[in-house]
């Protein structure tokens, strides 16, 4: 599909950066302030959605990209099955305990396991909304050809 | 409680739309307005006059009046159940589209085979 | 409060009647938009940001979609055929909604008044909340430690569907 023009183009680099930091901002800091894994997530997939929106990129590329997304979020997923399968083996023997130390309240490492929860969540949400997105635009390409 | 009975209506005015629809992207958007207004029962159900949001500047929760946190928690999960939900009734609609040409459940009904 | 609550729920409710009444079909979309807009309002005046924030990102992301797949095909409402079929559809939907209000005012009349919720369940949350799980953020502290259950209900959920939109779409493979 075509991109848009060259302003277009500069101005969707600039915003995605910000938006992408903005979005991993409010997943890292998901047990001070308000946000958490899915809102961090779906803005996360709002940053790679512009910039295929306002770069119009090839059809094998977007073929790959989708791949790449499909594996990540796969990835995520087990990942915090296994890191909730570990309290299995730590403490006090139940899924889904929270074995790592609490900490201070406000500082950034604390409240335990829910920092990477959060995370992965994060990425999962992240690499699930943009393979929607990516597999819907494949989609279109591949009827109006 | 005029808040709840207009919330309810958001709720009746959806269904409505739900089962007179002939088209399919108009069944899909009473769907979502009927979503919505379940949650808006949600978290109206949870409000506390002069509360605060649910996080906790200080770590005791002795004296400050709080939100309550439980409905929002629901309805944080209902939200994105609800996107993944009309994904695939999307990814439907457009095949159906690809295959009879039309959006007319009516039609889609009467060809068979 | 609730004067100003009644105001957005009643344009919100305005709006999806001229969004199940509408002839086009991009102008039904819009009025959808205006919906979950107000609603994202409403979650702001109710005190919860996190809502607020992931009601705002789904709601464009489905308006983008949408606007996309409605693009490509045939935009306008087909004609009413006022035939018997379509009576006998909108009279018993008027019966249905007749006894969803029945049964609408029998829920609700044992429900406290808007304003003074009962923290009867949340008693044990929230004070036992900053002990037990170290978070600040309750809602946080509630989904992944209190009730993660629901969360990795969720995910599989959300995993679920992306499974399925791939399969529907079948792409072409790799020959």
């Amino acid at each position: 599909m075509q991109g848009l023009s060259i302003i277009v183009k500069k101005v969707a680099q600039i915003m995605s950066a910000l938006i992408f930091i903005y979005g991993a901002y409010i997943i890292t800091h998901g047990h001070l302030t308000p946000g958490g894994g899915f809102a961090g997530g779906a803005l996360v997939a709002g940053a790679f959605m512009l910039l295929i929106l306002s770069f119009g990129a090839r059809f094998l590329a977007l073929k790959r990209e989708k791949e790449g997304s499909s594996f990540i979020e796969s990835l995520a997923v087990l990942l915090v099955l296994c890191l909730a399968t570990g309290g299995l083996f730590v403490g006090s023997l139940t899924f889904f305990h929270n074995y790592l130390p609490l900490g201070q309240a406000g500082h950034l490492v604390s409240a335990g396991l829910i920092p990477l929860y959060n995370i992965f969540i994060g990425i999962e949400v992240a690499a699930a909304l943009l393979s929607i997105f990516l597999v819907l635009i494949i989609y279109k390409e591949e009827i109006s050809l | 409680m005029t808040v709840y009975t207009l919330c309810f209506l958001l709720f009746l005015v959806g269904l409505y739309g739900v089962l007179t629809s002939r088209n399919l992207i108009k069944i899909v958007i009473s769907l979502t307005i009927m979503e919505f207004s379940v949650f808006l029962l949600l978290a109206l159900m949870g409000y506390i006059q002069g509360g605060d949001a649910p996080i906790l500047p200080l770590p005791s929760p002795d004296n400050q009046i709080i939100v309550d946190p439980l409905p929002q928690a629901m309805v944080l999960t209902a939200i994105v159940i609800a996107l993944a939900t009309n994904a695939m009734i999307l990814t439907i609609a457009i095949r159906l589209y690809k295959k009879y040409g039309t959006f007319d459940i009516r039609e889609i009904r009467d060809l068979k085979g | 409060m609730e004067l100003l609550l009644s105001f957005i729920i009643g344009f919100m409710v305005i709006a999806a009647v001229i969004a199940i009444k509408a002839r086009d079909l991009l102008s039904a979309i819009i009025a959808q938009g205006f919906v979950g807009y107000g609603l994202v309002i409403c979650f702001l005046l109710l005190r919860a940001p996190d809502l607020a924030i992931v009601q705002i990102v789904v709601e464009t992301m489905t308006l983008v979609i949408m606007v996309a797949i409605v693009l490509d095909s045939s935009r306008e409402e087909l004609q009413i055929r006022f035939d018997a079929r379509q009576a006998f559809t909108m009279v018993s939907a008027l019966i249905f909604m007749f006894l969803f209000i029945l049964f609408f005012r029998q829920a609700t009349a044992s429900l406290s008044p808007f304003g003074e919720a009962s923290l009867r369940m949340s008693e044990a949350y929230i004070y036992g909340a900053y002990e037990q799980t170290g978070s600040l953020n309750l809602v946080t502290g509630i989904l992944f430690d209190f009730r993660g259950y629901d969360t990795l209900g969720e995910a599989t959920v959300l995993f679920t569907a992306v499974m399925g939109v791939l399969t529907i779409i079948r792409l072409r493979g790799k020959k």
